[in-house]
This record gives C-alpha cells, sequence and structure tokens, in this order.
C-alpha cells in the first residue's frame, strides 16, 4: 500500500512546537480543485463505490449487455417482426431447417422460427433469474444479518428453519410447490416461488458466516464504545463488511435459476407451452440435438450471455465495495 | 440523545468528593466449557478529571476486561458481571439500561484499542467515520460535520488533514491510524477517555508522540485518562498514579513517582526489574520467573505465590488483603514492608 503518509510523521515533519491552533498547519497547501469531487462533500461508501463503477469497463460493458437484454424482453418486437405466439409463423414441413435469409437462427422441431423464440424467451428466462435472485437475495440475506448480529437464539432458530429447508430435495420440493399452485393463475411466478423458496437458505447461510467474521473484528467493538447503537452496527458496521461474498453467490446464482427454470420446464411443471423461455427452448431442443443443435445452441448462447453479465456486474460491484481494491 | 437518559448522571462535579469514575470491587467472569474463568477478582480504582491512572499488568491480568466492563461491551454472555459497581459521577453505570449506557458511550466515556487499523471500518473513510460521530450524535449536517473532522484531524496533527479526510484508513500509517482514532474517541469532549494499549502496535518513535499527544489533548480538556498498558517504560511521563494488576486483582497502586522509587509488592518489583536498562548493559536480562497463573486454577492463598522470592508459608494459605501503606498506596503482599525496604530479591 502506499507507504507515503509514513515519512509525514517521523522526525521535524511534526512540528510539536505549533500549538494547538484550530487552522490547518501551515504545510499544508491550500485546497488542491482537481479533488474537486472529493472537495467539502463527505465520501460515502456508496458515493466511492459509484465513482469508482462508472470508470470500470468491465461494469460499463456489463451494464450495456444488461440493458439491451432488458429492451429485448419488453420489446421484443424491436428486434424481430415473427411474433412466435402466432401459430402460422411455424411450418412443420421446414422444421430443423438450417439458417435462411429470413430466420438467420434457422427452425426448431415445429418449424417455428428460433430467433424470434429466442428474443420473445428473454423475458420470461430473465424474470425468473432476476427475480430470484433479488428474492433469495433480501430474503436470506436480512435473516443471515439479523442472526449473524444477534446471535444466541436469533441465531438458533433461524439456523434451524434453513436446515429445514436445506434437507428439501431441491427439484422434488420445486416439483411439488410447482404441481401445488399450479391452477392458482400465478403464470411463471410459480417457478419464482418454487426457487426462491429452495435457494434462500444459500444466501442466509453466506451471509451469516461473512457477518460473524466481521463482527468480531475490533471495528464493532470499537464502534460500540463509541456509542454506536446495535442497528447502526448492523447497517453501518456488518453489512458493507459482509456484503462482498452475498454479491458474488447472487450473481452466479443468478445462472443456476434460469437453467433450474430449463430443468422445470423439461419436467413439465416450469414455464409450458405456448409460453416461451430459453430454458423451455432448450429442454425441446435437445431430443434432436445432433440433427440440428442450432434450436439448442442459440437460447443456450442467449443464457450464457445473461449470465456472463450478471456476473461481471457483481465482479464489478464487489470490487467497488473494497477500497482496497481501489 | 434524549435527555432521560442522561438525566441520572449530572453534567460537571458530582455528588461531594464522589470521583468522577470509581469501580469498586468488581468481578467478572467468562463462562468456558472448563468452568467460570475468573478474569476479574474485586478490582476497584478511582480516576478524578485531569488525572491519568495508568492501569499496569501482563497478558491475562485482566486489565482489558476491567476496561471493557466499564465500558459495557462486554458480551454477556459469555461474560458475567456477578458483583461491584462502576461508577459514573455517583451513578452505577452496571444498572443502567442499554439505551443509558448507549448515552454514556463515546460521549461521556470513550475508548481508544490497541490496534487501530482494525479498530476503523475498512469500507468507510477515515472522515466519515469521525464526522459520523457529530452526525450520529449530535444531529449535525453532512457538510458541517465534515468540517468538525478536518478541525479534529488537524488537532489529532495528521499533516495535510484537509487533504486526506478522504482517505481509507488502509491508506495510513500505523501511527496515523492511531491519530483517526484518537480523533473519534476525543470528537464528543467526553469526560473519560480509556486508551487501551493504544502504542503496543506502533513503533517506538511514534510511539512517544501518541503517548504526548495524548497527553497534550488531556491538559486542555481537563479529560480523565485510563491508560491501559504492560509497558512501564510509557507510564512514567505521562501517569500520575499507577495500579498494577495481577491475576484479576490489583496488587499494587500508588503515585506514580513511589512506584518507580521503592515498589511495595514483589510483582511490580519483579516488572521494574525486567526493564532493560543502559547502565546493565551485556547483562543478562532479569524476567519473572515461572507463567501467569491459569485462571481456572488459581493458586491458594496469594497468587502471586508460586513465583514470588518474597513467599513464606502465610502465602500459600492466606489471600492478602489490599494492605495500606498510605493514604495513597496500597499493596496486597503480606511481606510489603520487606518489599518496601528491599531486604530480598
Amino acid at each position: 500500500m502506499s507507504e507515503t503518509p509514513q515519512m509525514g510523521q517521523v522526525g521535524p515533519a511534526f512540528p510539536d512546537t505549533q500549538s494547538l491552533t484550530e487552522n490547518p498547519p501551515p504545510s499544508a497547501p491550500p485546497p488542491v480543485e482537481q479533488a474537486k469531487k472529493k472537495d467539502s462533500k463527505p465520501a460515502s461508501l456508496w458515493s466511492d463505490a459509484w465513482y469508482d463503477l462508472r470508470r470500470r469497463p468491465m461494469f460499463i460493458f456489463s451494464l450495456i449487455l444488461i440493458a439491451i437484454l432488458l429492451v429485448m424482453s419488453f420489446w421484443p418486437s424491436l428486434f424481430t417482426s415473427i411474433d412466435p405466439f402466432d401459430a402460422k409463423t411455424c411450418e412443420l414441413s421446414t422444421a430443423r431447417q438450417g439458417p435462411s435469409a429470413g430466420h438467420i437462427f434457422g427452425r426448431d422441431n415445429l418449424g417455428c422460427d428460433v430467433y424470434a423464440k429466442t428474443i420473445y424467451g428473454a423475458k420470461n428466462s430473465i424474470i425468473i433469474g432476476v427475480a430470484t435472485t433479488v428474492i433469495t437475495a433480501l430474503v436470506g440475506g436480512l435473516l443471515g444479518l439479523l442472526a449473524g448480529t444477534r446471535g444466541g437464539l436469533t441465531d438458533t432458530i433461524a439456523s434451524r428453519v434453513t436446515e429445514v429447508f436445506f434437507a428439501i430435495p431441491s427439484i422434488l420440493g420445486a416439483l411439488l410447490i410447482t404441481a401445488t399452485f399450479r391452477d392458482q393463475g400465478l403464470g411463471i411466478w410459480i417457478v419464482v416461488i418454487a426457487l426462491s423458496v429452495l435457494a434462500w437458505p444459500m444466501t442466509y447461510r453466506i451471509m451469516r458466516a461473512a457477518v460473524i467474521t466481521a463482527r468480531s473484528q475490533d471495528f464493532v467493538l470499537a464502534a460500540r464504545a463509541l456509542g454506536a447503537g446495535q442497528s447502526r452496527i448492523m447497517f453501518r458496521h456488518l453489512l458493507p463488511n459482509a456484503l462482498a461474498p452475498v454479491i458474488v453467490i447472487a450473481t452466479i446464482n443468478l445462472g443456476g435459476f434460469i437453467a433450474a427454470e430449463a430443468a422445470l420446464s423439461f419436467l413439465g411443471v416450469g414455464v409450458t407451452s405456448p409460453d416461451i423461455s430459453w430454458g423451455l427452448m432448450i429442454a425441446d431442443a435437445r431430443n434432436r440435438f445432433l440433427e440440428a443443435p442450432l434450436p439448442l445452441v442459440f437460447p443456450a448462447l442467449f443464457l450464457s450471455i445473461t449470465v456472463l453479465a450478471f456476473i461481471m456486474l457483481g465482479d464489478a460491484v464487489r470490487d467497488a465495495l473494497d477500497p482496497k481494491l481501489r | 440523545m434524549s435527555k432521560t437518559s442522561l438525566e441520572a448522571l449530572p453534567a460537571e462535579g458530582g455528588l461531594g468528593n464522589e470521583p468522577l469514575l470509581a469501580v469498586d470491587d468488581l468481578h467478572v467472569e467468562f463462562a468456558t466449557r472448563g468452568g467460570a474463568v475468573k478474569a476479574v477478582n474485586g478490582v476497584s480504582y478511582s480516576l478524578d478529571a485531569g488525572e491519568t491512572l495508568a492501569v499496569l499488568g501482563e497478558s491475562g491480568s485482566g486489565k482489558s476486561v476491567t476496561a471493557q466492563a466499564i465500558m459495557g461491551i462486554l458480551d454477556i454472555p459469555p461474560a458475567r458481571i456477578p458483583k461491584g459497581e462502576v461508577r459514573f459521577h455517583g451513578t452505577d453505570l452496571l444498572k443502567l439500561s442499554e439505551e443509558a449506557r448507549t448515552q454514556v458511550r463515546g460521549q461521556r466515556i470513550a475508548m481508544i484499542f490497541q490496534d487501530a487499523l482494525s479498530a476503523l471500518n475498512p469500507v468507510f473513510t477515515v472522515g466519515w467515520q469521525i464526522s459520523e460521530m457529530f452526525r450520529v450524535h449530535r444531529g449535525m449536517s453532512k457538510r458541517d460535520s465534515m468540517k468538525k473532522a478536518v478541525e479534529l484531524m488537524d488537532r489529532v496533527r495528521i499533516p495535510a488533514a484537509k487533504q486526506r479526510v478522504n482517505d481509507y484508513p488502509h491508506q495510513f500509517s500505523g501511527g496515523m491510524r492511531q491519530r483517526i482514532m484518537i480523533a473519534m474517541s476525543i470528537a464528543l469532549d467526553p469526560e473519560v477517555l480509556i486508551a487501551d494499549e493504544p502504542t503496543t502496535a506502533l513503533d517506538v518513535t511514534v510511539q512517544a508522540q501518541v503517548m504526548e499527544l495524548l497527553a497534550e489533548l488531556q491538559r486542555e480538556s481537563n479529560m480523565g485518562m485510563i491508560l491501559i498498558t504492560h509497558d512501564l517504560g510509557v507510564v512514567a511521563d505521562v501517569a500520575d498514579k499507577i495500579a498494577v494488576m495481577y491475576a484479576g486483582r490489583i496488587v499494587e497502586n500508588a503515585p506514580v513517582h513511589d512506584i518507580y522509587k521503592a515498589p511495595a509488592h514483589p510483582y511490580t518489583k519483579g516488572l521494574l526489574e525486567s526493564i532493560p536498562r543502559v547502565d546493565h548493559k551485556g547483562q543478562e536480562l532479569y524476567a519473572i520467573k515461572g507463567l501467569p497463573p491459569n485462571l481456572l486454577a488459581m493458586p491458594t492463598g496469594c497468587a502471586f505465590h508460586p513465583r514470588c522470592p518474597y513467599r513464606q508459608d502465610n502465602c500459600v494459605t492466606d489471600v492478602p488483603p489490599l494492605y495500606e501503606i498510605s493514604g495513597t498506596r496500597n499493596s496486597a503482599c503480606h511481606y510489603w514492608r520487606e518489599v518496601l525496604d528491599g531486604d530480598q530479591g
């Protein structure tokens, strides 16, 4: 790290004779204007992190990717003139045809346009991935923060409850939840609920462990000694120091959730035809993968790009929140 | 800053001759698998405004635990305070609600720690952390509190404070970090400052500067200061009186000059003799024989007897009371007269 400031305190650089004036020491040059953004305004964790983020190419790149994916989800007609929900656009006679002028990704098992379906499938996949990630991070994160900070009985109860959820085999549990509530008209949200219910304990554990590590550090004791209350310690001292691993695991999980949606769709309980999702497309295409790889490759490629974009975003945010990496 | 919680504590002065801070017969235990570890066994000391009390003792003697009990930052459980009082302006802090204690911490009694790097939150700038004291406890705006932070950094002599206020703790050297910690602790003008080995993690030249700074700040604001250390060399210049702790008890307390002139407890004597001295160059450094006692299995009688050159038979059986030597001086040794006269050892 920077060793230069050390010089300041050794020897005559430190005019002890100069008594305790309220004025800045004469050695201090007038405030430098180049440090404008830092001048006078207190730099908070988030504003510094944001300042740092805007300068990271990886962050900008991932943000652009995510923006494109979001536009694709909500205005798919901007990207394709073919409406895959219109049965007339599919022709069984052209099933598994390779790329052609009007159909650059080729056609799938039912002769539908793969490109249009991929574009239209983004919405469900991204909603499921993002919503599940947000829900698990919030629920697991808050509970983990609370259990890690409080310890004792709160921790014991919360930890035993998560163990119950851990004990449920995930595919069976998801099958059970989706099958039970499939007639409630919840649409794809049933998948979000099923995945969230089963996945939050992982976030909980990571947050709890990180909080416990942070809690034993001196700065928490020092904060208490200087009069910080429990909620201040929880949100100012523990949370920012425990956030990094949660962000990493959340962004990695996001891809996992989209893949889990595919598995559920494959079992017939997730997103079901005529709805479209990448998972469903991958599930449909994999029987004929050797004959026609493209209907599987393209949604899988988009899935990978989405996951990559969110992982890059998470990485950038994590680095920006660690002052030592700036 | 609810007034109700602070009402119990008079702002200035106190009741009669009640000292600013008085620890009275304090006991602290820790529950462990091997049983209750008695870390502090009946410690009493007092502190007046403007006074510096040095609490001296080796690791595990209970000096830090006593300080943490005063601050109310012990984790309970496993810690337990079965007995004792910590009176601040005559009010027993141990009987206050947690909310009321939070009001006292930082504002009336503040503490600084040994390792300032780990005692500062790594993800916030130092300016943010210092100014937070004003925002939380004084309700200041961000801008005003930041100005106060720069002022404080100047006051603890951080060069170019204005430029460095938005730096992070890891960008400072050890001595500078400790200064920042000191700035945070004096931010709200506390009446008592507890410094728990403030210079142990620093190199010798920086140690002297930090001690000097502490002494100066104290003179200025007339704070009472409790200086916890195991380094007798650090103590001599700044302390008014010394309390020597051994195995959770105070074994000797006295004005600083008396102790240096003639210790009245064999343990203090051992500590003094183990200071390296220029005129003993080339000779072997003296060390107190034996090891600190196991707090789970304390020796009978006087806890120091297995290591004591003055040991007699009754030391093994009778716990020595804190004998009064003079009005300001006590020793927990049956044979303090012999020690004082330097008959043996």
